[in-house]
Formats: structure tokens, sequence, C-alpha cells
């Protein structure tokens, strides 16, 4: 099988954010980044497939500038067998990573796409699926079971007070959920090989920007809180409160 | 300017999350311009009842039996049809995981991006300008609608339905030409609680460290039961395997904004505060008088929450 996992490097989410001068994207001065937490799933999900099946080859492929090529390391070191760097300095919208990541996914002729959920600095959720409409499969996002078929797969997602059970032909795009897996640690043996393993370099392609950031701003100050009291003597103006000055009961 | 919001349903159920949506249609929309609600599936007379009067002028209906376990795929490419049969200037979604599904699908369609999860949208003459939280809600992003047609996703909660029942909508009937789906919906297995997803929840009891293991939590249902909230967790619940992983709130679960979060024996780690921190009302329980939760809480009680919990389940009752 061919298996591809499209992931992001973002800042790790437990860094605070601060709008940069421009106004428009965030201050990386003090950032550190991560693997996106949710393609970290679709990377184990990819590895563990493989060793299940065997005779398949798992491409990790990434957008950015050249830093990337420290996550697309990791998830070489935690068992994919090769990586694709889609190199550019700037950011793009989601429209020109798709078309990026479905150029660069094309020739492949991959069964399988994997991606997180929903990446943990833009979190619109939309690449993945994008991917898949541009390729001419069908996708299923928020999967937390893959079982491989005969030719297809039959996924189970979690939407909104249900659970669906879906069954597609390959190849298929999935985005992954929390739940999927538990990914594993890379291991030292990991480590030392990923450095011999390939990633290939090819220059992002300029398609047109269709959602230009106007301004990026902190979200809005919440409303100084109280302290009401200690333990369940305050209990009862909490409830008050909760009535007469918040209404929300 | 012409909007077509399309109407998510499951199991016979209409989802509230798609009349905040039209609701927030038919404010964008000036005299002369047409709502249209989509409502695509098969048996679906009593979903199309249901949007007869929330804010549409045309409700466009594509029912047929193939429909009916259709994958986002099929629906994506229903959806595409009808803004063109609508001459839509807007399409937009709920963004519930279906929706975000189908209105990528759709944008990748038109060769445009998702405005996706908005939590407000506004027009300025022929001008659509949205905000979308980003970074988990760390921090807010601006942007206009720069490509039409356009694709936009509402966060829900955040819309509002129509005030009142508009006049009742023209039915249309429309037929989208479709391949053979490559993916269908083989199962649907609707979840036996009664309370409402925590996406949708209007008030929710989230336990965190704090509750110290899973049997505890049962007094954060007894207190969600006399309020009818629906029961969260933090990370730290979630990974000790005290709850299930579809009740984690923050970066990696679910991003809420209900009206009323009572976080209770949670500390307020970054990554928790990301996911709750636009609920319109916080209460924080907790022991520690100096937990990072009581920062950003609206009321708050340091005390022991196995006492206080029970508390005010018995005052609310």
């Amino acid at each position: 099988m061919e298996v591809a996992v499209c992931l992001k490097r973002v800042p790790d989410t437990a860094s605070k954010i601060r709008v940069g001068e421009d106004g428009k994207t965030i201050d990386t001065s003090d950032v550190q980044y991560i693997v996106s937490p949710y393609d970290e799933f679709a990377i184990e999900e990819a590895i563990a497939i493989k060793e299940r099946q065997g005779d398949t080859q798992v491409t990790v492929v990434t957008l950015g500038d050249t830093a990337a090529q420290k996550e697309l390391r990791l998830a070489l070191a935690m068992g994919a067998d090769s990586g694709i760097l889609i190199k550019s300095d700037s950011a793009l919208d989601a429209n020109q990573v798709a078309r990026n990541l479905a150029a660069a996914l094309e020739a492949k002729s991959c069964d399988l796409i994997l991606f997180g959920r929903q990446s943990a600095d833009d979190g619109s959720g939309q690449v993945g699926p994008m991917v898949a409409r541009i390729l001419g499969m069908p996708c299923v996002t928020d999967v937390v079971s893959v079982e491989l078929l005969d030719g297809a797969v039959r996924v189970e997602r979690e939407v909104e007070g249900a659970r669906e059970v879906i069954e597609s032909s390959l190849p298929v795009t999935l985005t992954a959920q929390k739940g999927l897996n538990t990914p594993r640690y890379a291991s030292l043996k990991g480590i030392m090989q990923a450095k011999k393993k390939k990633i290939e370099e090819v220059e992002a392609q300029p398609f047109d920007a269709r959602f230009p950031v106007k301004s990026l701003s902190p979200p809005p100050a919440r409303p100084e809180g109280k302290i009401v009291g200690e333990g369940v003597d305050a209990v009862a103006e909490l409830v008050r409160l909760l009535r007469e000055e918040a209404k929300v009961l | 300017m012409n909007f077509l919001v399309y109407i998510e349903h499951r199991g016979g159920e209409l989802k509230k999350a798609s009349l905040e949506v039209l609701g927030e249609a038919r404010r964008l929309a000036s005299d002369g311009d047409k709502v249209t609600a989509l409502v695509v599936g098969h048996s679906v007379t009593e979903i199309v009842s249901a949007v007869s009067t929330a804010g549409a002028d045309t409700i466009l209906v594509a029912d047929q039996e193939i429909l009916g376990t259709a994958a986002a795929d099929t629906i994506a490419t229903v959806v595409t049809q009808a803004i063109a049969d609508q001459d839509s200037s807007v399409a937009l979604f709920a963004c519930t995981v279906a929706g975000r599904e189908i209105s990528a699908m759709v944008a990748a369609d038109h060769g445009t991006c998702v405005a996706a999860d908005c939590t407000a949208i506004a027009r300025d003459g022929d001008t659509i300008a949205v905000e979308r939280p980003v970074f988990a809600g760390k921090a807010v992003l601006a942007a206009d609608i720069v490509s039409y047609p356009g694709v936009v996703s509402v966060r829900p909660n955040y819309g509002a339905p129509v005030d009142s029942p508009t006049a009742a909508a023209e039915v249309v009937a429309f037929a989208p030409s479709m391949e053979p789906s490559k993916a269908r919906v083989v199962e649907v297995k609707q979840e036996q609680n009664e309370a409402a997803d925590l996406t949708e929840a209007e008030i929710i009891v989230s336990g965190g460290r704090g509750m110290k293991g899973p049997e505890q939590f049962k007094i954060l249902e007894e207190l969600a039961g006399v309020l009818g909230a629906t029961v969260g967790a933090s990370r730290a619940a979630v990974d000790s395997g005290w709850r299930p992983h579809g009740d984690q709130v923050g970066q990696t679960g679910k991003t809420v904004s209900p009206k009323l979060y009572i976080a209770c024996g949670i500390s307020g780690a970054i990554q928790h505060l990301a996911g709750m921190s636009s609920s319109r009302c916080i209460v924080a329980i907790n022991k520690d008088a100096n937990a990072p939760i009581f920062q950003i809480a609206n009321y708050g009680i340091v005390g022991d929450l196995f006492e206080v919990v029970p508390a005010l389940k018995s005052a609310l009752e």
C-alpha cells in the first residue's frame, strides 16, 4: 500500500500567543514548535497499518520553511519511510496549501492519505477534505477507528451526539481524531535510522491567495471575576449571582 | 447577494446549529436578496417543515434514496450544484463535523477557502467580513471574503435563529446529477445520552484532575442532571482514563461556548482555557486559590469540590 501522512509544524500548544508587530501574524520570538497533536495520531495510524499489512510505504509530507525538516524527521524516526518538504517561506492559505499538497501527492497514487482533524494553529480542519476533493477521492474526517478491508476501508467517527460507521473504497483520505490510537515515542534506533531516510524538497507553487488576513488580535478580555467565598458557605451566594447578576440560570 | 444555507440533520433530527446559521443568513440579506435553505437526504419532509419559517425564502429539497446514506463527497456535489442553481454569493454551514467536511469540499470545487468556524459575520455593502478564533481561541483573525461564491462556517452557539417566525418558505424540488458515491454511511449509532453534545450544550459541568478518579464524576453527573447540563472533562482526566476522549474540552479536545461553564477541580492549564474561555459565564470550584482558572472565571469558590458540588446541587433543586 502507498500511504501518505500530511503534517504541520505548529507552535507548541502550551505556548502563549502574542500578536506580532505587523498585526497579522504572531510574534514567533519565544515560540517552540511541535508536530500538530492530531497529526501525531495520523502518523501513528500509518505506521501501525504498515506493521500490520507489510509491503507498505509511508510518506510524510509537509509545507513550510526549511525548519519543518525537524518535524518530518520526527515522523521518520517514529517509522515513516520518506519525506517530502514543500518549501514556502511565507504562510499560505488553505487553498494554496491543499493545492500544493495535492500536486505533490498526485504522482504517488496513494491508497490512503491521512491528516490530523485540524491543526493546532489555524484549526479550520479544511485542508484534508480539500486535498481529497482535488484528487477526486472521498474523505472521512474525525475518525476514531480504521479497519482495512479488501480494497476498501471501514471507519468509525464521532459526530455531535452519534457515532457514524462509514465504508469507502480506496483511495480515501481520512482525518484523525483523538482516541484513534496512542502515538509512539521515537526510539533511539528510530532516530538514528531517520537520519539516513530521504527528504525530497520541492518549491511551493504560487496559487492565488483566497483568504488574506486583515488583522490578528488578542481575544476579547474577560470581565474581572470575583471569588464568591470559601467552601459550602458560598454556595447560596453563587446561586443568587448566577440567577440575578449573570442571568444564566 | 443571495445566501445558501446547508441544513444539517441526522436520524430525522434537525441540527439546532443549522437554525442559527439560517438566522444569520436572514440578518445578512438585504431587500431583494434570496435566502435558500438546502435540505439533502431521503424522506426529509419533517426536516423541511422544521425550517419552513426559520428565515428562508426558498427551501431547496434534494430527496433521493442514495442521499440518505451519502458521505460528504456526494453531498458536496449537491451543494455545489445548488449554489449555481440559486445564484448564491455565499454558502453557509454550521461548523460541525459534517459541516466542516462538506464546506471544505465545496470550497475546493470553487478554488477558494472556507472562512471556517466563524464567531462573527457582518456585511458592509457588498463585503462580508468575518472573525474566527485561531490558536484555539488564543487569538482572533479578521478577514473579508474576497472570492465569490464565498464559503463560511459558523461556530455552534454563536449565531442566533430568527427572532420570530418568517413567512413560510417556498419548497422547490431539486434533482442534482450525481455519480455513485465511493463512500457511504452504513450505520449511525445514536448516543443514548439525553444530554446535548458538548459543542451544542448551553451548560457544561466539567471535571479535572481534582476529581481524583472516575467514580467521583457521579457527583458532576448529578449536578448536570439538575441543570440539564452536559459533563465535560479536562485533558488530565481523559488521559488518566477517567472519561472518554469525546468528553475532553480544550485545545486537543472540543472547543465549547456554553452560556455557563462550571469547572470543578480544573487548575486551568493554557490548553484547557483555550477550549472554553469563550463561554459566557465561567464558574470555578477549586481548593487551590492560586489556580489559573480563577483568573478567567466570573465567579469562584475556593473549597473542596466534594463538599461544594453536592451543596450546589441541593441549592439548585
